[in-house]
């Protein structure tokens, strides 16, 4: 992505601006779902350590949704953080297929976790360079502190993926269930070609291939095999096609807001 | 007749508010004080003053937020708005060197330098290294220390072993 000239919303054609829209609803609700599925291991998991990791990721990525939420209340006329966030059924979402799944057990999360925090770094610091400044600097932001998370993932997957059939085993079995999804987090957002064309944001084809040069290199270090070939992304999400377990997901996560919404804490 | 705030006093004020994860580390040594604004008025003084993030997640800092505008305004300022931007983003490279000695003093590692990760365009050096260069131990100086867990009591601290001392400490992350 090459930045020429700045990108000014207030006088961007109304396409420019839905396109916009939709591409930040998507890195909001990528980060806010990643982030709730994470915060199911708290108090749960398998050794301390990885409890306090997960809940502290969930943490990081809550607050990563936060600043995108803000973005579009601030700049493209969305209401409220909360309300985005509590206030919408599924058909309104447009997260990857990816982020929704059940958590599974530690290996499919750990994999989970791995293959979403390379993706989300590697699109941070294309974005780094928007056209349109606040996209550049709330990238610029996060992208930094994606850096404990892939030193926390890569020693994990690296470590279990070399230390034995069984933890080899189930990362590779997580890996191959959850490919295609992690695929899927690539899928473009509508109207994303305007964007690109305009500097705005990084082509998701080109982030694909960095991600997946970046995951392979990963994978043959830790002894586990990417199952590229065989697979087809799974997509949808981007366009508000999810599996139920979304609709499960918010269930949960809504229900307290939903119950007295003008509730102070 | 209408009371004239000085920048100074203002910075004297916000020297007596703390993060609350850190006590003895107030928000000016912290780095998260991006701008202080007076603008006077016949009611009095408008200031607006600019804080920003360590940790986009970190749950003190609405808390951090209020605490600010409530020392400004007991000074007498007209109003107070406290702002929450993100450029240019927060480092740990911005922590006061006395509020470094500060957090030695209570056990907590203050943060290496932050400029081997920020200025690496591709993030390649994360994916390459599976660990950080070792943290230097508060108690006994040594280098001689391993990471845990990148993740610890609160979003901006991590875990570390002292092989030196034989003692686990928690040290202040690099952003």
């Amino acid at each position: 992505m090459t930045t020429t000239t700045p990108f000014d919303l207030a006088s961007a054609p109304a396409e420019a601006r839905a396109a916009l829209d939709a591409y930040v609803l998507a890195l909001a609700d990528d980060a806010l779902l990643q982030g709730h599925r994470d915060s199911e291991w708290t108090g749960l998991g398998p050794i301390l350590e990885e409890d306090i990791a997960f809940s502290s990721m969930a943490q990081d990525e809550i607050g990563h949704a936060l600043v995108w939420y803000t973005l579009r209340a601030e700049h493209l006329g969305a209401p409220t953080p909360d309300e985005q966030a509590f206030r919408r059924d599924a058909a309104g979402w447009r997260n990857a297929r990816l982020v929704e799944l059940p958590r599974g057990d530690y290996a499919t999360s750990l994999i989970r976790r791995t293959l979403f925090d390379i993706a989300k770094a590697i699109q941070y610091d294309a974005l780094r360079h928007s056209a349109w400044p606040p996209l550049a600097v709330a990238a610029g932001k996060l992208r930094q502190e994606k850096k404990y998370h892939l030193l926390h993932n890569q020693a994990y997957v690296r470590r279990l993926g070399t230390s034995g059939a069984d933890s080899h085993d189930r990362l590779q079995s997580a890996l191959d269930a959850l490919f295609p999804a992690a695929l899927g987090l690539f899928e473009p957002t509508t109207g994303e070609a305007a964007l690109t064309a305009l500097g705005v944001v990084a082509p998701s084809a080109a982030l694909s291939a960095v991600w997946l040069g970046a995951v392979r290199e990963l994978l043959a270090q830790s002894g586990l095999s990417a199952p590229i070939a065989t697979v087809a992304p799974d997509v949808g999400g981007r366009r508000g096609e999810h599996t139920d377990d979304l609709g499960a997901m918010l269930d949960a996560m809504q229900s307290l807001h939903r119950s007295d919404p003008e509730a102070t804490w | 007749m209408t009371r004239h705030l000085d920048r100074a006093a203002v910075e004297a004020a916000l020297r007596g508010v703390a993060d609350p994860e850190i006590p003895m580390v107030s928000v000016v040594d912290l780095g998260i004080v991006q701008s202080i604004a007076i603008a006077p008025g016949p009611e009095g003084d408008a200031v607006t003053i600019a804080i920003t993030p360590t940790f986009t997640g970190c749950p003190a800092l609405d808390m951090m937020r209020t605490e600010i505008a409530a020392a400004v305004a007991s000074l007498g300022a007209a109003s107070v708005e406290v702002r929450v931007v993100l450029d240019p983003p927060w480092s740990s490279d911005r922590i006061a060197p006395a509020a470094r000695e500060a957090m030695r003093a209570i056990g907590l590692a203050p943060p290496p330098p932050a400029t081997r990760f920020t200025a690496d365009p591709t993030l390649s050096l994360t994916l390459a290294a599976p660990d950080e260069p070792p943290t230097a131990c508060p108690f006994c100086g040594s280098m001689d220390t391993v990471t845990d867990n990148p993740f610890g009591s609160t979003l901006c601290r991590s875990v570390h072993y002292c092989n030196g001392c034989r003692q686990p400490f928690e040290a202040f992350k690099a952003l």
